[in-house]
């Protein structure tokens, strides 16, 4: 324990002390700050005389205004945070030829990759509670709305699960940091990886979903239920995609009026029919019950991320050829 | 000099796929002796040192240093026990002090005790003019004494020496060796160090091992070696011309 502390102190040192931190922070304070005083100035001058909207709070974080949305943005930009704080976390220090040392000390050898992540995963948690806590500041003085405690509880849970989402691309960057001995290898690793599943992975499943459910154009129109076998062919190969986990999970708990993280299309008549029918938002409870199976299949994700990670580096020869 | 074993090595083997790195070593190492471990490069010498550390497990054999078996109690061995890597580096953007101060709380040494060795051994390697200067810009036979310090803030019994003169120039060869020779005698520490270049450290050791594809092929003093293999009448012998004869032989 003893070991993993010190490292995690030195490792939290480095980063507050370091460029790259001062710039991923200054890059999401300021696009947190436009954002939030863009659409806070836009609901300011809509609601004007007219009752505040409930979860009206909320909007600062989710409403697109002129450019994205605030979640939005994590969403997209979220896994480049990971992955500048952890590509290197090992290979520099093999590089540098301290990692050898590092392990002659008496320590245990896990220490060395669990510190490295928990520090990773702290500095996420600080960066992301300060921007949330500045656009509330922000949205309070702006809106002159006060969050209630729901909203406050549905800002924590998107909390958690931004920072689960984060920390799983920071085990990705972490185990490549491991597998390669080159620092610009594992960067771009990572890259391509994050490439992956934001662009190419929402292609593949709409070309998979054509080849194992074509939706045929025969002359009496669509067949209903092609489409929806489709839709959902299209849909369970994205949910392997973080990105797809995270953002349904963020949408539902930051918007009480979204009660499915479905699409319309596979929706029931009936169920369509009460969305638009009654437009009160969802209780946080059952909010909660849509979003939990996301929460854990990101917890699974980052967890299996970071294990498999920690095998590898456990089972490495150390030597720095 | 006491003759308890402090490092021993019985059938000790290293093998990675089909290729014997080091072939059933048979070594005894006394408490307070200089120790030099000589061959060529490649010839299994870092792998012996990292298996004595329990950085990388042998195939077969057994290993005990300082009374442990690092592979089972590896914690153990490395808390009395130094080790200075080849070409050892170090975190440049700190300055010596810090890198000192890690490694010592790595070591579970509070900053109260750390504080006054720290400064000891800096001064041991005659470093404590330059202690706030960034580790980046040492020169190579700084580093290479930077590293010793570093080791001796553990208060070890036994320190292991990667190629501790590698890269250095005369006078810095020179430098290290008698530093090396002065902790041998002044603080008692054992000493196990690795080289390939071997007139360099014959001067300082007691006893050496020479090490050829994996295999031991001679361990003794020198004096003992030479008139093995030189015959008793050679009076200016060379470890290089008793080294050259078994290279031949292997
Ligand atoms: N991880 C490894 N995988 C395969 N072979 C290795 C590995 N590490 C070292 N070797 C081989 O082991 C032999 C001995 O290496 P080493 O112990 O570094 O020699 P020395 O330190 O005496 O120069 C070399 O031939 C090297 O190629
Ligand atoms: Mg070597």
């Amino acid at each position: 324990m003893h070991g993993i502390f010190t490292i995690f102190r030195k490792e939290m040192e480095d980063h507050f002390s370091s460029i790259r931190f001062l710039l991923i922070s200054a890059l999401i304070v300021m696009v947190g700050v436009i954002i939030a005083s863009m659409v806070g100035m836009g609901i300011q001058e809509e609601s004007k005389g007219m009752a505040k909207p409930t979860f009206l709070f909320l909007w600062l974080f989710t409403s697109t205004g002129k450019l994205f949305s605030f979640v939005q943005f994590i969403g997209f930009f979220g896994p480049l945070i990971g992955i500048f704080l952890g590509f290197d976390s090992i290979n520099r220090e093999r590089v540098s030829r301290t990692l050898s040392k590092l392990l002659s000390q008496p320590i245990y050898r896990d220490s060395v990759i669990n510190a490295k992540f928990l520090a990773g995963v702290a500095i996420i948690a600080i960066v992301l509670v300060a921007i949330v806590l500045i656009i509330s500041g922000l949205g309070i003085r702006l809106i002159g709305v006060v969050p209630g405690s729901e909203e406050v509880f549905r800002l924590v849970i998107y909390l958690i699960a931004s920072i689960l989402y984060i920390a799983f691309w920071l085990g990705i960057s972490i185990l490549f940091s491991v597998i390669f001995r080159s620092t610009a290898t594992s960067a771009l690793a990572s890259l391509a990886v994050w490439i992956f599943f934001s662009f190419f992975l929402g292609l593949g499943a709409g070309f998979m979903a054509d080849a194992v459910a074509p939706i045929g154009q025969s002359g009496t129109g669509v067949d209903p239920s092609a489409v929806i076998k489709h839709e959902q062919v299209q849909r369970t190969i994205s949910l392997f995609s973080p990105m797809t986990l995270y953002n349904d999970a963020t949408t539902t708990i930051l918007d009480p009026l979204r009660k499915t993280t479905r699409s319309l299309i596979l929706m029931g008549p009936m169920e369509r029919l009460s969305l638009s029918r009654f437009q009160s938002p969802l209780p946080l409870l059952q909010s909660l019950f849509i979003v939990i199976p996301h929460l854990v299949s990101l917890v699974a994700i980052s967890f299996l991320c970071f294990g498999i990670c920690y095998l590898v580096f456990m089972r490495q020869e150390i030597r720095t050829v | 000099m006491e003759n308890q074993a402090i490092i021993e090595a019985e059938g000790l083997t290293k093998k990675y796929g089909h290729q014997i790195v080091v072939n059933h070593l048979n070594l005894q190492i006394r408490e307070g002796e200089v120790f030099g471990f000589l061959g060529p490069n490649g010839a299994g010498k870092t792998t012996t040192l990292l298996m004595f550390l329990g950085l990388t497990e042998p195939t077969s054999g057994k290993v005990s240093v300082i009374g442990f078996d690092p592979t089972r109690d590896p914690f153990h061995v490395k808390e009395k026990v130094g080790y200075l890597p080849e070409n050892v580096g170090f975190y440049d953007d700190m300055d010596a002090r810090q890198n000192l101060q890690y490694i010592a709380r790595l070591n579970r040494i509070p900053d109260k005790i750390s504080g006054g060795r720290i400064d000891e051994s800096l001064k041991v390697v005659d470093l404590i003019e330059e202690v706030g200067k960034k580790v980046g810009t040492y020169s190579k036979g700084m580093r290479q004494r930077l590293g010793i310090a570093e080791v001796l803030i553990k208060e070890p019994k036994l320190i292991f020496l990667d190629e501790p003169t590698i890269g250095l120039d005369p006078d810095g060869t020179n430098r290290m060796l008698d530093l090396i020779h002065s902790l041998s005698r002044e603080k008692n520490i054992t000493i196990f160090l690795s080289s390939h270049l071997l007139d360099q450290v014959q001067r300082i050791c007691d006893r050496v091992g020479i090490m050829i594809k994996g295999n031991l092929v001679a361990m003794g003093p020198i004096e003992e070696l030479a008139k093995k293999k030189l015959g008793v009448d050679k009076e200016d012998y060379t470890l290089e011309e008793i080294y050259m004869k078994y290279f031949k032989e292997a």
